[in-house]
């Protein structure tokens, strides 16, 4: 038995096509999760017990459900109550409010994290509350959650794998198709891992770039 | 008799079932260094917070410069000042912290110029100036451009004392300022410490460097156990101490002292 990369090479077009899909799934879905995220975060953090605890309840079953489980509800269920939603666009909800949940707890303990000091030295200077958030709080909270939220991107890569399950056609569909019909199941299979890994790398390394020029900015 | 330029009147404060200061009455004298020393967890530093505004006192009254800080009396008894009074009541206050507190995004001018550009809302230009004058007493205008990380412990502290300083205080707290720096570099921070003395700065400095209270104190308070047990002139304080607490704590600074003679 021998490994023949050419067939699926052959479908290059197809593949990027798939490929297309997953960066838009995966870059839009992102930056929904971490906007999303920050919301969740920033309002339990300044709303009071009652928004924290009310909020705490959608990111704890975010948090504790499968991804797979929670597409195939949105995706399959989200009919039963009038949410007819295409794919593509199912897909990317259910990445952005998954990893918004993950954000969230990012960001909680980025807020956690920033030296009660720092914000008394503002008040110290007679910065307002709001000036406080704005200037120092966000700032800071902005550099230590960096390193987590880079992971968590990657994190939401790969997981946007599991939108083949609900028909997305990003690539891991679209390769496994093409697998299909030329009945090179592991070739497909090789071609996605390498391609997941070089994105993921991709990313990785962007994420070092970034780090390495803020390094001078460490929060102590 | 001159007003002081911050008057503590009965102040007792406790955390949860521990009462950190009790009944605590101190003048601070405008123009003068007063120093507060004691062992750790006598209260000093919550003392010091209190002054700054940074904790409410159970019970008292704390005066800057004739103004009520932290509270105010109206028709109903006493009410916590509102955001805003408590910045104007503290406006006249500088605050320097043991782990300098620098803002590790702005370089040393920014940290500096930060509230003269948010508070007092000078153009950037005319803040930055101002601030760079202030980096310039402290001897660091070369390293304005330099991020937190970048300079030494003792050069934070001293851009923490700018960034004190660019507001005009007319005092200046001080919280353990060299408590967090190797010994070769307290030497630096106390020097900016006694330049602003010499120039008639009102400060209160809570202080571990008993020889820095001996030399630039006009007062030396010594706290226990939430309570100010002793507080004069510190030739008095030193050279003959009248309290046994105090002398005992004085003793453990003279045996380290002839330790590091031997």
């Amino acid at each position: 038995m021998s490994f023949d990369f050419a067939v699926i090479l052959a479908k290059g077009p197809q593949i990027l096509a798939g490929l297309g899909v997953t960066i838009l799934i995966w870059v839009v879905g992102t930056a929904l999760a971490v906007a999303l995220g920050f919301v969740v975060a920033t309002a339990r953090r300044f709303g009071g017990p009652l928004v924290n605890a009310v909020l705490a309840v959608p990111v704890e079953v975010l948090r504790g459900t499968p991804f797979l489980v929670q597409i195939f509800l949105l995706y399959f269920g989200g009919p039963y109550i009038g949410l007819r939603l295409d794919p593509v666009t199912a897909g990317l909800l259910g990445l952005s409010v998954y990893g918004a949940a993950y954000y969230s707890e990012i960001f909680r303990a980025g807020y956690q994290s920033v030296p009660p000091g720092h914000v008394e030295a503002a008040e110290c200077v007679g910065l307002s509350r709001g000036q406080t958030i704005l200037f120092i709080l966000l700032p800071e909270m902005a550099l230590l959650v960096l390193p987590p939220s880079l992971n968590m991107s990657v994190i939401l890569l790969k997981d946007t794998a599991l939108l083949s399950l609900i028909t997305v056609p990003e690539m891991t569909m679209t390769v496994s198709a093409i697998g299909s019909q030329q009945y090179a199941f592991v070739e497909s299979i090789v071609v996605l891992a390498l391609v997941y890994w070089g994105l993921v790398e991709l990313a990785n390394w962007l994420g070092r770039f970034t780090e390495r020029k803020i390094s001078k900015l460490s929060v102590t | 008799m001159t007003q002081s330029a911050i008057s503590i009147q009965n102040v007792s404060k406790q955390f949860g079932d521990t009462i950190v200061l009790r009944d605590i009455n101190l003048e601070v004298p405008r123009g003068q260094v007063s120093c507060l020393i004691g062992p750790s967890g006598s209260g000093k530093s919550t003392l010091l917070r209190c002054m700054a505004g940074l904790e409410h006192a159970d019970a008292g009254t704390i005066t800057i410069e004739g103004a009520p800080l932290g509270f105010v009396e109206g028709p109903d008894g006493r009410r916590r000042q509102s955001a805003a009074e408590l910045r104007r009541a503290r406006s006249r206050i500088g605050m320097v912290f043991q782990q300098f507190n620098l803002w590790p995004h702005m370089t040393a001018l920014g940290n500096v110029s930060a509230a003269l550009r948010r508070v007092r809302r000078m153009p950037r230009k005319e803040a930055e100036d101002k601030a760079m004058a202030q980096l310039e007493k402290v001897d660091l205008a070369a390293r304005a451009h330099h991020y937190p990380s970048q300079l030494s412990g003792g050069q934070q502290q001293r851009v923490a004392i700018a960034r004190a300083l660019a507001l005009d205080p007319t005092i200046m707290l001080f919280d353990e300022p060299t408590s967090a720096l190797d010994p070769e570099l307290t030497g630096e921070v106390l020097n900016v410490m006694r330049a602003l003395a010499d120039e008639g700065m009102t400060m209160v400095v809570v202080t571990h460097e008993i020889g820095f209270a001996a030399s630039v104190g006009n007062k030396v308070c010594f706290l226990d156990h939430g309570r100010l047990l002793f507080h004069d002139t510190p030739d008095k304080v030193f050279a003959a101490p009248r309290n046994p607490r105090l002398e005992q704590f004085l003793d453990t600074y003279l045996d380290r002292g002839a330790f590091l003679v031997q």
